[in-house]
Parts: structure tokens; C-alpha cells; sequence
């Protein structure tokens, strides 16, 4: 299948991916994936379950090193660096690519910790810039009015949308480049749901998103690009507004209209 | 639309309001000829039964709205099927729209019938003019059944002939109003039905454009035939 994928010559790429292979031990996940993602833009995942989305997704901050026996194959770059070398310090790849995954997973610390927990990683604040980081990254989460007056609380006694909130400030507060979103709202309800979809829109003033998710209407509300995926293929890529609009391929045609069976 | 849906029902709602549409279709395409028939028959009964059926086409343009409306507030379709939807929408206004050339005919008619015509005016130039536009609008609608864009395309092709109709219809009617000044008024009349009837074949154009769009998901509006042509190749 071609994947060859342009984006128009005014879009910079943020991330560059050359023929990616991945395996879970034998079984082949993602096929000869060429793909360049628009920095400072949202780029949507979507696609039938198995089709790769996630362990693309997985891929950007090798995620998948977790399990000896899976492998990528491929070149992943970062404005023109390798991330997928040995070379580099996979935290340092973290740092610059930070995820958020379908369920919130608060640490068991207080709201503030749960922030400052990653700051901590990689810098050393005095007190009162780190009160300033929690603040900031709570503030670009849409979440600070809710949790001001109780950031000493326990964050898993947030509700579930609040949650997801928090594990999307604690990936903002290190200040990564990329941001990448596995499912975000599929445990939320609608209005929650709504919130991270307004916060994802304003994070990329400043971040590059990555969002896979099931959600097709999702997908088409918050992304500047998407990409469709099948059997480790990647099909179709190219604006949401075209790909929902007229599909070039057939196969996305039948996917996104619910002819897919 | 071959394949078929995961949701039969939402195949269901599609192909209801297609139905429904090209329903819409055959009611103003009878009004159409209708009009034509009580214009050139002198029939004041058959005038007066086309503007009743207006009453029933403005009906159903609202009730197709609504579950055009609902179906999208449900299904939120995509792609073609949202394609099909926004042409639906348009196809409706401008069957319409069909539908009051109609009854502009029909009620000149009802007054000619008042003032008394002369005969000697060329009607059976409007009859050919009118034959054309209603084969046009019922092309059109048979392209939209099929989803035909071949047939769409001669709908486009074919306009011109109308338009040439249309301006030697009036080349006519002038040449009649300086012989015999005592035509002038019906002249002016048949000169608005005239414009009515080409205004028939512009909608029945434009329900081709829609159709496709439908199916190459291309605008084809202000395109040139050629342009057209390659779209639907």
C-alpha cells in the first residue's frame, strides 16, 4: 500500500517517521510507515482496534522498550534527531514527548505533587517556582479554578474528567514539545469530554498533539490532520477537513461513513 | 450507494429521503407540464389545479428540511453520506423553486385567460422550449435516482439548447410587438413564461451539479463543460 504521505510546503514538521516497522515478537504491528506530523498542530489517529494507532503511538516515546520483545524498526525523528537511537537517554525522549493514557492515572500524592512529581525529574525549582509551574501547567489544564483551594488533597479524589485533567497538566508542566494523547476522554462523560477537547485546542498554541481515538467525531471536532489506519498500514493522511469531507481512498470512505464491516 | 451500511437503518434514512425527494421531483415535474398544457389549451381549471399542488410541494421541501435536519443531528454522517445530504438540501430549494416557475405560469395564464391572447402569438415555440426543460429537470431527476454522473453531465451539455431557445423565443416576440403593437401585452406576458420555463432547465442544471458533487465530492458550480467533463471522466 502507498503511505506516502506530503504535507503542504508551508506545515514544518515536527516529527518525521521513515519507514517505521514495529513487532510485538513475530507478529508484524505497523508496516512501512512514512509519515511527517505538522508541528503545532493536532494530528488525529484513527482507525478499527489492532490497526496500530496506539503503538505508533507507543512508538513516539518508546513506551514499547517496557517489553523485550517488541521492536521498532525505522527512523523517528525529532526535529531532525533520532529518538528511536540507543544513543539517546529515553527520559530525555520523555521529557520532549510527553503522553497521557485512556485512563487518568494520578500517582497517589496530593493534586500539587502529582505536578510537581515530574518537574522534579528534570529540574530543580526553588519553592516558589514550582508553586509558579503547578499553577501554570494547572492553569493550561482548565483545572486550576476547581483545585486551588485543594491542592493538598489526594488527586485520586478528583472526578474522573478532573483526573484527566491533572494527568494532562503533569504532562504539560515539564514543558515538553510534543504531547501524546492515548484515548483521553474515552472514560469521560460529555461535558469532561468537551473540556479536554477546548483544552487540546489551546494546547496547540504551544505543543504538537497527537490524539488516537475511537471517537470519529472526535477526531474530526479537534484535529487539523488525520490519519487513518488499518492492519498496521497506514492508509489515508491528510487534513480532517478533507479526509471527513472526500476521502481519497475507499477503505477510509468506508470506515468513517460506518460502512466497514 | 452500493455497500451498504453497518447501521440498516441509517441505510434506511437515506434512501427514505432520496425516495422523497425524487417524489418531490415527479410532483413539480407534472406541475411543469401541467402549466404548459393550461397555457397552451386555454385551461383556466388546469391553472388553477397547478398552484393548488404548489401548496403540497412548499409541504413537502419543509418535511424533507426536517428529516434532513434530523438525520443529521443523529447520524452525523461524513463523506458521501453527508454529501448526499447537503445535495438533498439543495435539490429540495431548487425543485421548489421549480414548483413557483410553475405556478408564475399558471397564474399568467388565468390572466391571459382574462384579458383574452392572441392567437397568432408563437406558442408552440414555448411548447418546444418548455419539452426541453421538462426532459432536462426529469434527466436530472433520473441521474439523482442512479446517482448517475454520465447523465448529470448531458443535463449540463444540454443546457445551452434552451438558453438558444429561450433568446429565439424572444428574437420572435419582439418581431411580433413591432408588426402589431396590439400583441405587446400578451407578448410581455408570454415573455415571462418564457423566462420561467428556461429558468426550469437553470434548476434542473443545477440539481446536476449536486449530483456530482455527490459522487466525485467535487464543486462543479461556475465550472466550464469541459472542466466538467474531466471531473466526472
Amino acid at each position: 500500500m502507498d503511505t506516502k504521505v506530503e504535507i503542504a510546503s508551508f506545515e514544518k514538521p515536527k516529527l518525521r517517521v521513515k519507514d517505521l516497522n514495529f513487532y510485538y515478537g513475530s507478529f508484524h504491528a505497523l508496516k512501512h510507515i512514512n509519515l511527517e506530523i505538522p508541528e503545532k498542530k493536532v494530528t488525529a489517529f484513527i482507525g478499527p482496534s489492532g490497526c496500530g494507532k496506539s503503538t505508533l503511538l507507543r512508538v513516539f516515546n518508546r513506551m514499547f522498550e517496557l517489553y523485550p520483545e517488541q521492536r521498532a524498526e525505522g527512523e523517528v525523528t525529532l526535529d531532525g534527531e533520532d529518538i528511536l537511537s540507543k544513543k539517546l537517554d529515553v527520559s530525555l525522549v520523555r521529557a520532549k514527548i510527553g503522553m497521557v493514557f485512556q485512563k487518568p492515572t494520578p500517582f497517589p500524592m496530593s493534586i500539587y505533587d502529582n505536578i510537581a512529581f515530574g518537574v522534579r525529574l528534570f529540574e530543580t525549582l526553588p519553592r516558589v517556582e514550582m508553586d509558579e509551574r503547578v499553577e501554570w501547567a494547572l492553569k493550561k489544564a482548565a483545572l486550576w479554578n476547581e483545585v486551588k483551594d485543594k491542592l493538598n488533597q489526594n488527586g485520586s479524589s478528583l472526578s474522573g474528567g478532573q483526573q484527566q485533567r491533572l494527568c494532562i497538566a503533569r504532562g504539560i508542566a515539564i514543558k515538553p514539545e510534543v504531547l501524546l494523547l492515548d484515548e483521553p476522554c474515552s472514560a469521560l462523560d460529555p461535558i469532561s469530554t468537551g473540556k479536554i477537547e477546548e483544552l487540546i485546542h489551546e494546547l496547540k498554541v504551544d505543543y504538537t498533539v497527537m490524539i488516537v481515538t475511537h471517537n470519529m467525531q472526535q477526531a474530526a471536532r479537534c484535529s487539523d490532520y488525520t490519519a487513518y489506519m488499518y492492519l498496521g498500514d497506514l492508509v489515508e493522511f491528510g487534513p480532517t477537513s478533507e479526509l471527513f469531507m472526500k476521502p481519497k481512498k475507499k477503505d477510509t470512505e468506508d470506515y468513517i461513513t460506518g460502512r466497514f464491516g | 450507494m452500493s455497500d451498504k451500511h453497518l447501521s440498516t437503518q441509517f441505510d434506511a434514512e437515506l434512501s427514505g429521503i432520496s425516495g422523497r425527494v425524487l417524489e418531490m421531483g415527479g410532483l413539480v415535474e407534472s406541475q411543469v407540464s401541467q402549466a404548459l398544457y393550461a397555457l397552451t389549451q386555454f385551461s383556466g381549471e388546469t391553472a388553477a389545479q397547478v398552484l393548488r399542488q404548489e401548496e403540497r410541494v412548499n409541504q413537502m421541501e419543509m418535511e424533507i428540511d426536517r428529516d434532513l435536519s434530523a438525520i443529521i443531528a443523529r447520524r452525523q454522517p461524513t463523506a458521501r453520506d453527508l454529501r448526499l445530504l447537503i445535495a438533498v438540501s439543495k435539490a429540495i430549494a431548487n425543485l421548489e423553486r421549480v414548483g413557483d416557475e410553475a405556478a408564475r405560469i399558471a397564474r399568467t395564464v388565468q390572466k391571459l385567460i382574462g384579458t383574452g391572447l392572441n392567437t397568432r402569438l408563437p406558442l408552440s415555440d414555448l411548447s418546444f422550449e418548455a419539452d426541453l426543460a421538462i426532459a432536462q429537470l426529469r434527466k436530472a431527476l433520473d441521474a439523482f435516482a442512479r446517482l448517475d454522473t454520465a447523465k448529470a453531465l448531458e443535463v449540463l451539455k444540454q443546457d445551452d439548447q434552451i438558453d438558444q431557445e429561450f433568446e429565439g423565443l424572444m428574437r420572435k416576440l419582439i418581431t411580433y410587438m413591432m408588426e402589431d403593437p396590439r400583441t405587446i401585452s400578451s407578448s410581455i406576458d408570454l415573455v415571462f413564461v418564457a423566462k420561467a420555463i428556461e429558468r426550469v432547465g437553470d434548476h434542473a442544471k443545477n440539481l446536476a451539479e449536486a449530483i456530482i458533487y455527490v459522487v466525485k465530492g467535487t464543486d462543479v458550480r461556475h465550472t466550464s463543460v469541459e472542466d466538467v467533463e474531466n471531473v466526472v471522466r
